[in-house]
């Protein structure tokens, strides 16, 4: 501090601080001031008396009011859940037409549908949906179960290859692990399936695989190798590839019949939630 | 805590009797007793008549009455909108002031008023001083009509200074309840009105009584009505000297050339006492009568120039006008002068007013230029907002045949009160469809419908045929109209490969 002289104009103190021949006076605080700060005292004790305040070893003061942001926070969801019940009531008994022509009905399934998709679908098939190798794309036009609202329900409802009793299973045989067909039969196969997806292959190869995709392949993927939903059997000539597009990468499905597991989500989440879920998938794949 | 400006100097001829103004015995008290805290020192302004007092209460019967009536004022809206002419609907986030509505994005124009509001406040300080602190601030209007009502009850000056320093009595104590009372009755009229302006007023006042009023109704009433009786009432000057800033920010706005209320000191000096007949030779106008002293609100000496506490209401104008009369001398020995005028005159210079200065020219562009910006915007405001959203995850999808298909999301405001059915078109990348989640692709425009005084969240998904957007990004955009109105929004079009 610098000198604190006596103002000779005022009689009052200064603070000692000149700046371009102004001097602070050094007057004390109005007294509403000190007030103010005893009320605030006082109401510290207050709320110490009414709300939770003192941690303590096995807790803490509780306070009179019994106020609780957990109790609050569970009675909320509570509240929210009853909020809800209403909307996703009718979503339940809805049909996709009677959706898409209820924009309020539409916002709240894809709202919800989106929150649910992050949380538990978005680890494997993307924050997006866009999938990765093994696991599918749902953002496109091509579906191994079928893109049809009731298709996407029932495959979130049941599974893929879960063991659970109604799960979606389909099974590629391990043509190569297994023995089922040699080393040259398997790279013969190759080039067939290359071909079937419009691209250069060895013409020698391919006349050479045609009767062993018939015997072998036909059954699930069909005579053109275009796939069947019911059976969980890709397209082959769509040029969409779920476990890679280079020939070695067809080479080892076909010698391992490498197949993802979905959960069964039906145990884990009510139907409308599934139902709203199906709806967000349905409508980030482009709708019908 | 106080700076004290001293402008007129002249330390020499400062009589060394009991101070008569509060803020002089402030000062006083200070400099003898120390102390944690400093006591207030009661100000009994005395009531006055002139010319400035009448136009104090004009305006304080305009400005209540803008306040009081505002809220009832009814103004037709189509459908189940509001039909409150002002209006801050919070719960559905609109704002509405007679035939403007503002959405919450638009806040800006809130910022622009109170923008254009700072550069008038700052160009009429350095024209004429704090003529918003003397008579417009919600502070001193309503610590003058709690003075009036206090002088209603307890007498002028002279009679409240005696009452407060009796002993109690039955006299005093209806006097001080009546008075207490009524303040009260003020103050919740106050915190009352204020909560209309975010509620339909007929509404709200029935709810308020019934019992069925929002929690937040009661509490800013109890807030306004505890403030108000605590500002007017018991803090007065205090408001303006310990807790406002503005008085504090002024010096930066006024200089000698700004008319303020002013002491003539090349007039009244040397100031003293005058008995009938005196010549007024070789002495100044001032009989210090301190007639400006006691009626200052403030509790101020004017004759110690220009001061923070100053609030510049020319009370004491009127009251000095009064004696000048009286005495037959000429009026206004105190006035909304300026400090150079005074300066001048003292060196025995004709007056030199100049308005029009730098500072005052800038003042004014700047408030020229918002106000031209605010106008602007408003009248040219859209009532249709378009806000494109790309998906980002991912960014493009390629579909069996070939073609490329972005995914969007469109929110389309619709800012007018009837419902409205926009079409939606794209441009960009030829031959591209348009759909929506429950829409077949085509080519033309997308109708959708924005229902009135709403916002429309549209997912639509843009596809191009094979090889018509070569690019990994395409500029597009965007249109959406509705008979002459339209908005484009740009965009680009991904065709980034998915895996």
């Amino acid at each position: 501090m610098s000198d604190r002289e006596v103002d000779e104009h005022s009689g009052v103190e200064t603070t000692g601080h000149e700046w371009d021949g102004i001097r602070e006076l050094d007057n004390p605080l109005p007294r509403w001031w000190l007030w103010i700060m005893y009320a605030s005292i006082a109401v510290a004790i207050v709320y110490w008396i009414l709300m939770p305040a003192w941690p303590g070893v096995h807790g803490y003061t509780r306070g009179f009011l019994h106020a609780s942001d957990r109790a609050a926070v569970v009675g909320k969801l509570a509240e929210l859940k009853t909020l809800r019940g209403v909307q996703a009531a009718r979503l339940t008994n809805a049909s996709l037409e009677q959706i898409e022509a209820d924009p309020e009905l539409q916002a709240y399934a894809l709202t919800a549908g989106q929150a649910v998709f992050g949380d538990n679908c978005a680890s494997c098939h993307g924050v997006g949906g866009a999938g990765s190798k093994g696991y599918p794309n749902l953002r496109d036009d091509v579906w191994l179960w079928g893109g049809a609202l009731e298709d996407i329900q029932h495959t979130i409802t049941v599974g893929i290859r879960t063991g659970q009793p109604g799960a979606r299973v389909s099974q590629m045989p391990a043509f190569g692990r297994d023995q089922l067909l040699t080393g040259a039969q398997i790279n013969d196969l190759t080039e067939y399936v290359v071909a079937l997806s419009r691209r250069p292959a060895d013409k020698a190869a391919v006349a050479r695989a045609a009767p062993v995709f018939v015997e072998q392949c036909v059954i699930c993927h069909g005579a053109a190798g275009t796939g069947d939903q019911t059976k969980g059997a890709p397209n082959l000539t769509d040029g969409e590839w779920l476990n890679g597009s280079r020939r070695e990468d067809i080479q080892s499905q076909i010698v391992s019949g490498r197949g993802g597991v979905m959960p069964t989500w039906g145990g884990r989440f009510d139907p409308q939630t599934i139902k709203a879920l199906a709806v967000y998938i349905h409508a980030n794949a482009g709708g019908r | 805590m106080t700076v004290v400006i001293d402008r007129t100097g002249d330390k020499g001829s400062k009589r060394e009797e009991s101070p008569v103004s509060a803020a002089a015995r402030v000062r006083a008290i200070s400099s003898t007793k120390g102390g944690l805290y400093q006591a207030r020192v009661p100000i009994y302004p005395k009531l006055v008549h002139g010319f400035w007092r009448r136009v104090k209460w004009a305006l304080l019967i305009v400005t209540l009455a803008i306040y009081y009536i505002t809220p009832w004022i009814r103004w037709e809206r189509p459908g189940a909108l509001p039909d409150q002419a002002v209006l801050v609907d919070f719960a559905h986030g609109r704002f509405y002031f007679f035939f403007i509505q503002l959405w919450p994005q638009e806040v800006y124009f809130i910022t622009g008023l109170m923008v254009m509001g700072a550069l008038s406040l700052f160009l009429v300080t350095a024209l004429f001083g704090r003529l918003w602190c003397g008579y417009a601030c919600p502070q001193t209007v309503w610590t003058d009509l709690f003075i009036y009502v206090e002088r209603a009850f307890e007498g002028d000056r002279n009679a409240r200074m005696r009452l407060d320093a009796a002993p109690w009595s039955f006299d005093k104590l209806w006097r001080k309840v009546g008075k207490h009372l009524a303040w009260l009755a003020i103050a919740f009229g106050t915190g009352g009105a204020w909560i209309f302006y975010f509620h339909d007023a007929p509404t709200m006042i029935r709810g308020f009584w019934t019992g069925e009023g929002p929690a937040t109704a009661y509490f800013f009433c109890a807030l306004l009505t505890g403030t108000t009786y605590y500002f007017a009432g018991f803090m007065r000057e205090q408001v303006c000297t310990y807790l406002c800033p503005w008085p504090r920010i002024q010096g930066a706005m006024l200089d000698e050339h700004s008319r303020q209320v002013t002491y003539l000191k090349d007039r009244g000096e040397a100031r003293g006492p005058h008995k009938k007949g005196e010549t007024w030779e070789g002495r100044g106008d001032c009989i210090d009568c301190n007639a400006c002293v006691v009626v200052c609100p403030m509790g101020i000496d004017i004759r110690d120039g220009s001061q923070l506490e100053c609030i510049n209401c020319g009370l004491c104008v009127d009251a000095c006008d009064e004696i000048m009369d009286k005495v037959g001398r000429p009026r206004g020995l105190i006035a909304y002068d300026t400090d150079a005028a005074v300066e001048a005159r003292t060196c025995g210079k004709p007056a030199v007013y100049k308005p029009v200065r730098p500072r005052t020219i800038y003042y004014a562009s700047a408030l020229f230029a918002v106000s031209a910006m605010m106008a602007w915007g408003l009248t040219h405001r859209s009532v249709i907002d378009l806000h494109v959203l790309r998906d980002r995850n991912p960014m493009s999808v390629r579909l069996q045949d070939g073609s490329v298909r972005d995914g969007y999301t469109l929110k389309i405001a619709n800012r007018t009160f009837r419902d409205r059915t926009m079409e939606v078109s794209f441009s960009g990348v030829p031959g591209a469809l348009l759909k929506t989640p429950g829409s077949p692709a085509a080519p033309g425009p997308l109708k959708v419908v924005v229902e009135a005084n709403a916002t429309r969240s549209a997912r639509i998904f843009v596809i191009a045929p094979p090889g018509a957007a070569e690019n990994t990004k395409t500029p597009a955009a965007f249109v959406v109209r509705d008979g002459k109105e339209q908005v484009l929004a740009k965009t680009v079009f991904t065709t980034g490969v998915v895996r």
